[in-house]
């Protein structure tokens, strides 16, 4: 026979129609992977990048090495968070299916990986996120009007118009600015963390992207350069496994796990759970504490599924069974924690339902101020004239040429949303009709 | 004052900066311990230590991301790219990320880093050492560019590059570290400390960013130019004798368009000169800029000299390289069609 080679083209295990079958991730039964000292070598680590940490078991008991024995008022705290997370996306995406609002992206289903990873790591650490952590905003307590204030994009928006909705930033929060070009945050954080270390400060970084976006090269420099320099930086992947409609075989994940990308530069891999809290938790925990002992950089990969769509715009019905986060293997992020503390005698069906009623009525009442201020169709509006500010500390003359220009153009025209503006539409209109 | 070639001026204005900023840091491939290809950074590691010059793995988007991320946590740091050819694989990170971070961020997060990058052919260097891309970066919004053409310039504006807020991406044409080239390249190699611009004060100066300078005064035609083609433009002038004006851009954007169109607007002609490629080059804007603003006081069509529209050939260097004789042309048709 004639040899030949050929390619291979990664093909998710089910497509619409097809029974969903997640029988290709590796799992660990919970507690039984061990918990290394924070000080181990690379070689005493390794384990990690191909196992699973898994703390919460079948019988929603925390078990093993790495059960990080967190207070039940801080699990209680956790699942606010979680389920404030939800409500509000669940809102965000209403809003947008009325037009409100022009994009939005949910976390659902991985609302553990922000969650756990804001509480376990300090206020003064840097976070680097993409653009499905909004729950770090919910843990660090950044008014959720103030989130809607940019998806609205009016006139109390942190972004001041220039940025489509959830591209978030709070510097006195010590979360980064939210780019929109995927990946660029990882080397980013790594330059910060170095910066830290240069400083003497023992702040450390996070970054976060998704297992899609580790095939970009942004994933290879921030992995080179903090195994180089041994950078405090905690690296994210978050594998939802889905990049919009690429499964994870597309980002190499049908090979190796991508945690094992980590001990290829010399970095520490931990492979967890991306829906036990705790396990994300007590990985988060190890791996901050072993960069602030100088320790240098962690990979995490969290396992998670991607229960929504990429964003408003996509469609999954289109690429995957519509029923597959129902076979997901680990579960549901907030019923497990839920669970958990109902079995510790913690928490009830009721004060659970009573928590998502009380969410409900915090998220309503932020929505009514934050539209108080504004949408994007209607006024109030910032003023157009404003976008020429920041692109520079000062401003040029060719831009400040540039806004005068822009406005002897708007004193041409009644402002959008003015009473004389609108007068023109409906005149506009009945033209129309007319003809 | 002393003698400095623009290696060694560019050298002083960081060991200026690092000396005095403890905010200042130096990051790039080669930088460090042997002290950069082109020597620019000899010596800075040993004087301030490797947590101040760190030589980089070899990732020009590395190198600029790691900047971006230490300019958010307070440092100025200077980011050398080994050569502008190189610096492609940095590009989403200088466009996406450097340039509009503060924009999009409402000036809530802004990185003050300078990248340095030494451009330009004539080395021998083919296509991928000795590129111009400087117009694919006064395109974006949100970056200063800069390219100096003397060692006084070159150390004033670096300075003022690593103390300004912005990001910025400082152009080193490198025919003319050692000496003013004037576009011979058979001739003997003149040295810096023949020149006037050679003459450099040894502490702190800047010079502003936004400023063009009138290099040679004159009253027939202006040459806009800039980097090495400053020269060669002037050995031109002295090939046709004719009384040409020669403005020296400096600092590409902000650009100062004031200086340009008083220039032209006396001179009723001009000639833009560069090194890049002709089309959509940097000189498109210029002649713009020019037509916008003096097109009543114009005696003749504007007339560009660039690098021809190739990539920069190796054997053929000085065919593809806007020589002396190519600008005099230019400069001679100028003052006929008048």
């Amino acid at each position: 026979m004639a040899q030949r080679s050929r390619l291979h083209v990664p093909h998710p295990p089910s497509r619409p129609g097809d029974k969903p079958d997640f029988s290709y991730v590796r799992l660990s039964p919970a507690g039984a992977v061990p918990r290394p000292d924070v000080t181990a070598t690379l070689p005493e680590v390794e384990g990690l990048a191909t196992a699973l940490v898994r703390v919460l078991d079948d019988a929603h008991r925390a078990v093993g090495a790495w059960n990080p024995h967190l207070e039940p008022a801080d699990l209680q705290v956790g699942l606010r968070h979680m389920l404030l997370t939800r409500v509000f996306d669940d809102r965000m995406q209403r809003m947008q299916r009325q037009g409100r609002i022009s994009f939005y992206m949910k976390s659902t289903g991985e609302e553990a990986v922000s969650v756990a990873q804001g509480m376990a790591l300090l206020p003064g650490d840097m976070l680097f996120p993409s653009y499905r952590n909004q729950g770090l905003y919910v843990v660090r307590g950044r008014s959720l009007t103030d989130l809607m204030c940019q998806c609205l994009s009016n006139t109390h928006d942190m972004c001041k118009g220039r940025q489509m909705p959830v591209m978030y930033h709070w510097a006195s929060g010590n979360i980064f600015s939210i780019s929109g070009n995927l990946a660029t945050q990882f080397p980013q954080a790594v330059g910060w963390a170095m910066a830290a270390a240069i400083r003497g400060e023992d702040r450390i970084a996070a970054s976060w992207i998704g297992e899609g976006s580790t095939a970009e090269a942004d994933f290879h420099h921030a992995l080179t350069f903090a195994a180089v320099y041994g950078a405090p930086v905690i690296l994210n992947v978050v594998n939802n496994q889905w990049a919009i409609s690429t499964f994870q075989g597309f980002a190499g994940g049908e090979h190796r796990t991508f945690a094992a990308r980590g001990p290829g530069y010399g970095i520490p891999g931990i492979r967890v759970d991306g829906n036990d809290f705790l396990a994300v938790h007590a990985v988060t925990s190890w791996a901050a504490e072993r960069a602030r002992l100088s320790g240098g950089p962690t990979l995490i990969e969290h396992v998670t599924y991607r229960a929504s769509a990429h964003s408003t715009s996509d469609d999954p019905s289109r690429y995957r069974p519509k029923d597959e986060w129902r076979a997901w293997p680990l579960g549901d992020p907030i019923v497990r924690l839920k669970q958990h503390l109902i079995a510790l005698g913690e928490w009830s069906e009721e004060r659970h339902s009573a928590l998502e009623k009380e969410l409900e009525a915090q998220v309503t009442a932020c929505w009514k101020e934050a539209v108080s201020y504004g949408t994007l169709t209607e006024g109030p509006t910032l003023d157009a004239a404003t976008m020429f500010e920041d692109v520079f500390k000062h401003m040029p003359p060719h831009l400040a040429r540039q806004r005068e220009q822009l406005k002897a153009l708007q004193g041409l025209e009644p402002p959008k949303g003015s009473p004389a503006q609108k007068e023109l539409e409906r005149q506009t209109r009945s033209l129309a009709k007319e003809g | 004052m002393a003698h400095m070639n623009m290696v060694q001026a560019l050298n002083s204005a960081m060991d200026i900066m690092l000396q005095r900023d403890p905010r200042v840091v130096i990051l790039g491939e080669d930088v460090g311990y042997f002290g950069g290809v082109f020597r620019v950074t000899d010596g800075l590691q040993r004087k301030y230590g490797e947590h101040r010059v760190l030589d980089t793995p070899i990732a020009e988007g590395g190198i600029v991301a790691a900047a971006i991320g230490m300019g958010v946590n307070g440092l100025k740091p200077v980011a050398e790219i080994q050569f502008a050819d190189y610096i492609y694989p940095a590009f989403d990170q200088v466009v996406s990320e450097l340039a509009r971070l503060r924009y999009r961020s409402a000036g809530e997060f802004s990185a003050a880093v300078t990248i340095r990058t030494p451009c330009g052919g004539g080395i021998r260097g083919g296509q991928t050492h000795s590129q111009s891309p400087e117009g694919i970066f006064t395109h974006v919004s949100g970056i200063k560019v800069v390219m100096p053409s003397n060692p006084y310039d070159a150390k004033g504006l670096l300075i003022s590059s690593i103390e300004d807020e912005d990001p910025v991406v400082f152009f080193e044409p490198k025919r003319i570290y050692n000496g003013p080239f004037d576009g011979d390249p058979h001739k003997p190699a003149i040295p810096w400390s023949s020149h006037p611009s050679g003459e450099v004060p040894e502490g702190h100066y800047t010079l502003p960013i936004g400023r063009a300078a009138v290099v040679r005064p004159g009253s027939a035609v202006t040459v806009l130019a800039y980097g090495t083609m400053v020269h060669v433009a002037a050995a031109a002038v002295r090939l046709c004798e004719i009384d040409a004006e020669i403005v020296d851009i400096r600092t590409l954007v902000p650009l100062d368009v004031e200086t340009i169109c008083e220039s032209v607007c006396k001179t009723g002609h001009c000639v833009v000169v560069h090194e890049a490629t002709g089309f959509s080059g940097y000189g498109a804007e210029l002649v713009a800029t020019v037509q916008e603003g003096c097109f009543w006081k114009l005696e003749a069509p504007i007339r560009r000299v660039t690098g021809w529209d190739t990539p920069y050939p190796h054997a053929f260097e000085w065919e593809y390289f806007p020589g002396p004789a190519r600008i005099a042309q230019a400069l001679k048709s100028v003052m006929e069609e008048a």
